[in-house]
């Protein structure tokens, strides 16, 4: 089973993130990255599936120069080989551009499987899955806490509010994957220093056929038109017990709708 | 000259996948552990499975491929979160299998290393006796051959990994005879475990290392096949000493990563913190206190890079491994020290980490070689 990871470096989600005054995107420069954590599980997945079945990973990638990091990491964690699509045209893309372009590299690749993260924590969209299902006309199976891959059929267990739904579909497929699904490794040495040497392969928009004016900040279907910063965290409520606590804390509860 | 301490890729991906465990799984058991005065064998399994038992290990015994300087950066990460952790992994390591590594026969190699390097079980080495600490020489235990046996009686002090659910081995010093010249011939022997007649006794009641397994170590008649000898009969000590020198830059690792986690957790605390109006650390008495731990621990890891670096270079490290043993265990135990009174009472509660480093550090000043064995060292190292 050949099965295309999705990975993408996001700010550190530890780290206060901030947007350009300027052109309004995500200031990516001047923060830690890390791999976006949900595709941690992906690629933990994917190679789980590998292990038992055989076939090849291959990491793909859209992002700057220093996305390589990220890149290195999952292939420190098993993955085979790498695809990174790095162009300075690619800068300010949005969700759409973005799956345009994945997609054109995803028509040059064999695969049985695409898997990807329910989520990016930058962004946040929670759309990638979806978008590239549209593009490439093939199933998406979304949220998923167990996938089981036989054959030419993907089936998966599809977290819900109130329990699961078992979904299938044929192969080639996408699948959208959830924390619950594993518990990734931690890369080994061994595995850091064969990274090293695993292919990675690098294209620009011209080798992927992406064409230019297609993607970038300019051409962005999407704009971001204002932006505020996050309102500082205001004083908790207090409640104070004359008897009747329980029953406040339940009624507060209930009105975010927790419980 | 080469001269550049900057970590290479590799390197670099190393600390941080360290660095993530240990803020991931290591730290949020910590306290547990310490409390509770358990062995974190959970952890220790997740550790083997990263292969940290493996790092300076080949990988035809299972390691991993690395070197003593790759341990070191591990144990720098682990240290900063929790130095119980971290010892285990350095006597595994350096105390544990490095003799069997260094000085085992092919079969003896074959036997141990797989099993050690995998972290799946653990070795200790008893040098230190209840009479004989510093002057290891003074050992007492006893050898003697006996129809293709080695028959071993005596006892071990304060022996590191010696009595977990999944300790196999335990090397041992003892005098197997006399010199020529009239003086004590000691020898290591390899001591499987279990073996009628070892008994690792209940363990210490530490000060701190309070997850880390530590026990006195007792041999009645321990009875094992002549071919347990590790190394050259009559060279148990001198060979020790040698592994001694390797571990010393490990330990001194370790130190650094306990002087640094002294240091973030007080800029932290000290951005937080506020008294008379402002955050403590725009006090510049707090502020000061806190540069000088910063640069203690920044000299004390420039130390052990180095030492590292000769030593891997195939050139004389003695010397830098005693300095960078000394001033870590000092910059660990001066920062451990600043940090509480950094975090004021909070300081003195167990729930904080720089507490557990302030009754952790002490020992850094003592095992693998008191502070004045180092300057004994050194001393001799100048001539003097
Ligand atoms: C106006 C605008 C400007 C933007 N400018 C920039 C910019 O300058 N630079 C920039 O990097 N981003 C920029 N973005 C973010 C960019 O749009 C996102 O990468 C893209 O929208 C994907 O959405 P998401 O990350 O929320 O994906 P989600 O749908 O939340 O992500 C789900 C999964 O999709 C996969 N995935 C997502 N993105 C990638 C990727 N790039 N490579 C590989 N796999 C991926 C991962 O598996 C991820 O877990 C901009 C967005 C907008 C709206
Ligand atoms: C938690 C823990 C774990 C340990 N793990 C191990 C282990 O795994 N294996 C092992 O073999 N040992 C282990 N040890 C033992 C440790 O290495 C010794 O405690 C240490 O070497 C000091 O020996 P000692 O306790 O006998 O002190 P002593 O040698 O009696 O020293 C007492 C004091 O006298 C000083 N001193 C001694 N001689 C001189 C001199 N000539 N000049 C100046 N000062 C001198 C010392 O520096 C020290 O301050 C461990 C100890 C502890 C506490």
């Amino acid at each position: 089973m050949n099965i295309v990871v999705l990975v993408k470096q996001v700010p550190d989600t530890w780290a206060e993130r901030k947007l350009n005054e300027g052109d309004k995107t995500l200031d990516r420069a001047s923060v830690d990255v890390v791999m976006n954590e949900i595709d941690e599980y992906a690629v933990e997945e994917a190679l789980r599936i590998k292990e038992a079945q055989g076939g090849e990973v291959t990491i793909l990638t859209m992002g700057p120069e220093r996305a390589v990091e990220t890149i290195r990491k999952a292939l420190s964690m098993g993955a085979d080989k790498a695809v990174h699509l790095s162009d300075e045209a690619l800068k300010g893309s949005d969700a759409v551009q973005t799956s345009y372009a994945l997609g054109k590299v995803l028509e040059t690749l064999e695969y049985d499987l695409v898997i990807v993260g329910s989520e990016a924590t930058d962004s946040r969209m929670a759309t990638m899955g979806a978008l590239l299902s549209e593009r490439l006309g093939q199933p998406q199976l979304t949220g998923a806490r167990k996938v089981t891959a036989e054959g030419g059929t993907v089936t998966i267990e599809r977290q819900t509010d109130d329990g699961y739904a078992v979904v299938e579909a044929s192969t080639p497929a996408i699948i959208s994957v959830m924390e619950k699904i594993n518990e990734p490794r931690y890369p080994s040495f061994k595995g850091i220093m064969a990274a090293k040497s695993k292919p990675l392969t690098t294209l620009s928009v011209g080798d992927a056929g992406v064409d230019e004016g297609q993607v970038g900040l300019a051409a962005a279907p999407s704009q971001v038109v204002e932006f505020s910063n996050k309102p500082p965290r205001q004083a908790g409520q207090i409640v104070k017990d004359e008897g009747d606590g329980g029953t406040k804390i339940a009624e507060y509860l209930a009105s975010q709708k927790f419980v | 000259m080469t001269l550049d301490t900057r970590l290479t890729d590799e390197q670099q991906q190393l600390r941080k996948t360290v660095e993530e465990f240990a803020r991931e799984v290591v730290a949020p058991a910590s306290y547990h552990h310490d409390r509770t005065k358990t062995f974190p064998y959970e952890v220790v399994k997740q550790m083997g499975e990263m292969g940290l038992f493996g790092l300076p290990f080949p990988e035809e015994y299972g390691g991993m491929g690395g070197d003593v300087f790759a341990l070191c950066l591990a144990l720098e990460e682990l240290g900063r979160a929790d130095q119980s952790v971290a010892i285990t992994l350095e006597a595994a390591c350096s105390l544990g299998a490095m003799p069997v590594y260094r000085f085992g026969t092919e079969e003896q190699k074959r036997t141990w290393l797989p099993q050690l390097t995998s972290g799946q079980a653990l070795g200790a080495f008893g040098l230190t006796e209840p009479g004989a600490g510093s002057d290891a020489g003074g050992t007492r235990t006893t050898a003697r051959l006996e129809d293709g046996e080695w028959v071993i009686n005596g006892n071990k002090a304060f022996i590191t990994n010696s009595g977990t659910d999944i300790t196999r081995l335990v090397t041992v010093t003892a005098v197997t005879g006399e010199t020529p010249a009239g003086k004590k011939e000691i020898s290591s022997i390899l001591v499987p475990v279990p073996t009628p007649g070892f008994t690792a006794e209940p363990p210490y009641d530490k000060v701190g290392w309070h997850a880390s397994d530590t026990h006195p170590l007792s041999f009645d008649d321990v009875r094992v096949p002549q071919q347990n000898l590790l190394g050259e009969r009559g060279r148990g000590y001198a060979n020790f000493l040698e592994i001694l020198d390797e571990g010393r830059i490990a330990i001194a690792a370790l130190s650094v990563g306990a002087a640094q986690g002294c240091v973030d957790e007080s800029v932290k605390y000290a951005k937080e913190r506020e008294a008379f109006g402002r955050p403590i650390g725009q006090h510049q008495a707090v502020a000061f206190k806190i540069a000088r731990m910063e640069a203690r621990a920044h000299v004390a890891r420039t130390a052990y890079y180095d030492a590292a670096a000769k030593m891997l270079a195939g050139l004389p490290f003695k010397k830098e491994a005693s300095i960078a043993k000394l001033v870590g265990g000092e910059a660990a135990m001066d920062n451990a020290r600043d940090a509480t009174q950094v975090h004021g009472g909070y300081g003195y509660m167990n729930e904080y980490l720089v507490s557990r480093h302030y009754r952790d550090s002490k020992i850094l000043e003592v095992g693998e070689g008191t502070t004045e064995v180092q300057l004994m060292l050194i001393a001799r190292d100048l001539g003097l």
